[in-house]
């Protein structure tokens, strides 16, 4: 449903997302997670079309965002970190804009703006002025206006910061609802909260992507197992066969390849046995240069740790 | 687009701001009525609609300059540009809400015209002729006004800059008689404040017509290039 490739943003010397890549099937829930800063806000607004890259694709439903960007937008319901609302206007009149600017028939919307208000639990105030409501109705009011249209894909920007206690646990609880006809991508620097609503996790730091998985996958991978990059001068399938072949080592992927000739994987390796040193001797009596070798380890725990200490410090 | 129009229009209604406007543009053009009905009918058409035009260099910034503002303050921008909307056709619809709110101002200033053709008998076409010079004269300064907008996110800012970029551009032509030359040419060729006096002097060219809509489009359509880039920019 969505394919992102490469992706890149620069704002002026600062890169604030770098090679970024993954996609998303149709139907799932996939968390984005990372600490603040992290490149999640950007990565979103690109899909959406909000701002450009600098370089690499987006495509969503098939349709690429910069040849077709009217057709990619019409599949996406945005909800921005702050939620995209006019002040003076009631609900009901802001949802009726929304329809508007979506192009939703009047007989379609007819139904369906019942619908969005009672799902998300605001047809007893669609006759207010929106500058009147408190934040958590405003932002199932900012939810509202994402469901307008029945867009395939949802992609919410950190949809239950400053919410109660109480509020969070209703949203999540919509949001997986919402995920049985919806491909979503949700952020948070929470990592609960995606571990409780969506089934794929992707961790993001400093505009990378340091891991994509489950969430059961990524706690089991945290303990098992030793990870690191590791660049070698040669090609790419000797290489790969010298790696598997090490003691200790359970599984290698390739994560790029940053020059001619020069591929970088992704080792990962028994936590007990050191595969470091046998590593460098097989591929040296092989004659391939290692060009870097890195653990990734400390860096994927370094952003658990502050995500979960981010949740203890909200919730107390 | 439809949808971006009407919300945009109510908005000015639903906040004092066009109330205020409209009002006190009556206001202070009623005073210069009274002035101007000692001088004559033939002083109306020519001085009095002059003097609403002049009025207009303030009433235009202050009506446009929460154009884009006021959307980037409350996080609209990011609902109207990830819509599926051309960029060229929100900058149109709110230059159309703007243009509307522009028309009920002359809509208003009807009255005093309405006032001559009771107790006076005042030239019809002229008075015609005048109107739609007005009403082009509006829609190239709003045109103005909103690209200033779309330069800052700072209301204030952007008044100013579509305050001082009109009173440059209405002056073109007093700048180009001084200055002589190619470049006085070029300055007065530009000015759309001589084809305005034309129309109020009587003469509908139709040259003149095309002239000012694509003075207004021009500046439409750098708005839209400004806010294109804005999305591209690095920083």
């Amino acid at each position: 449903m969505i394919e992102i490739q490469n992706l890149t943003k620069d704002y002026g010397r600062i890169r604030a997302i770098d090679d970024v890549s993954f996609t998303v099937g149709k139907g799932e829930i996939v968390g984005f997670l990372g600490p603040n800063g992290a490149g999640k806000t950007t990565t979103m607004n690109i899909i959406t079309g909000f701002i450009s890259s600098t370089s690499g694709s987006v495509r969503v439903a098939g349709y690429d965002i910069l040849e077709n960007p009217v057709e990619v937008k019409r599949h996406i319901g945005y909800l921005p970190e702050q939620p995209p609302l006019y002040p003076d206007m009631t609900v009901s009149e802001f949802l009726d804009f929304c329809a508007d600017l979506k192009k939703v028939t009047a007989r379609e919307w007819k139904n369906q703006k019942k619908d969005i208000m009672e799902l998300v639990k605001i047809t007893h105030v669609s006759h207010r002025l929106i500058k009147n409501l408190s934040k958590g109705y405003k932002q199932r009011v900012g939810l509202a206006q994402a469901l307008v249209g029945s867009p395939d894909v949802l992609i919410l920007d950190e949809p239950t910061v400053g919410l109660d206690p109480k509020q969070i646990m209703e949203i999540r609880k919509l949001i997986k609802a919402l995920g049985k006809n919806h491909t979503i991508i949700l952020s948070s620097h929470i990592l609960p909260e995606v571990s409780a609503v969506c089934d794929r996790v992707i961790i993001i730091n400093k505009g990378r992507i340091a891991a994509i998985d489950t969430p059961e996958n990524l706690s089991k991978k945290l303990s098992d197992f030793s990870r690191f990059t590791i660049t070698v001068a040669g090609p790419e399938s000797k290489v790969r066969e010298i790696l598997e072949g090490v003691e200790g080592v359970k599984d290698v992927e390739i994560s790029g390849s940053p020059g001619e000739d020069e591929t970088c994987f992704i080792v990962e390796a028994d936590k007990d046995s050191d595969v470091r040193r046998p590593i460098f001797n097989q591929l040296a009596s092989a004659g391939y240069p290692i060009l870097e070798l890195k653990s990734m380890n400390l860096s994927l725990e370094e952003i658990f740790l502050q995500l979960t200490t981010t949740e203890v410090k909200e919730v107390v | 687009m439809m949808a971006i129009i009407r919300r945009d229009f109510r908005s000015y209604f639903s906040s004092p701001i066009a109330y205020v406007l409209i009002g006190l543009f009556i206001c202070i053009m009623s005073l210069f009525f009274v002035d101007s009905l000692n001088a004559g009918v033939a002083y109306f058409t020519s001085n009095f609609i002059s003097s609403m035009s002049f009025m207009l260099l303030f009433i235009v910034p202050i009506l446009t300059m929460r154009t884009f503002a006021e959307d980037k303050k409350s996080g609209t921008e990011v609902l109207l540009l990830t819509s599926p909307v051309r960029l060229s056709q929100v900058v149109l619809g709110k230059y159309l809400a703007a243009t509307g709110v522009f028309l009920v101002l002359t809509a208003a200033s009807l009255v005093f015209p309405l006032v001559l053709l009771i107790y006076g008998k005042p030239d019809g076409a002229t008075l015609f002729s005048s109107y739609l010079g007005f009403v082009l004269l509006g829609m190239v300064f709003t045109s103005v006004g909103i690209f200033a907008s779309s330069l800052t996110e700072n209301q204030i800012v952007a008044a100013i800059i579509s305050f001082v970029s009109l009173f440059t551009l209405t002056s073109f032509s007093y700048i180009g008689s001084y200055m002589g030359g190619f470049i006085g040419k070029l300055l007065n060729r530009l000015s759309f404040m001589d084809k305005y006096y034309e129309f109020s002097a009587g003469i509908i060219d139709i040259t003149s017509i095309i002239f000012m809509l694509s003075f207004a489009v021009v500046f439409v359509f750098l708005t839209v290039r400004i806010l294109e880039r804005k999305r591209w920019s690095q920083g």
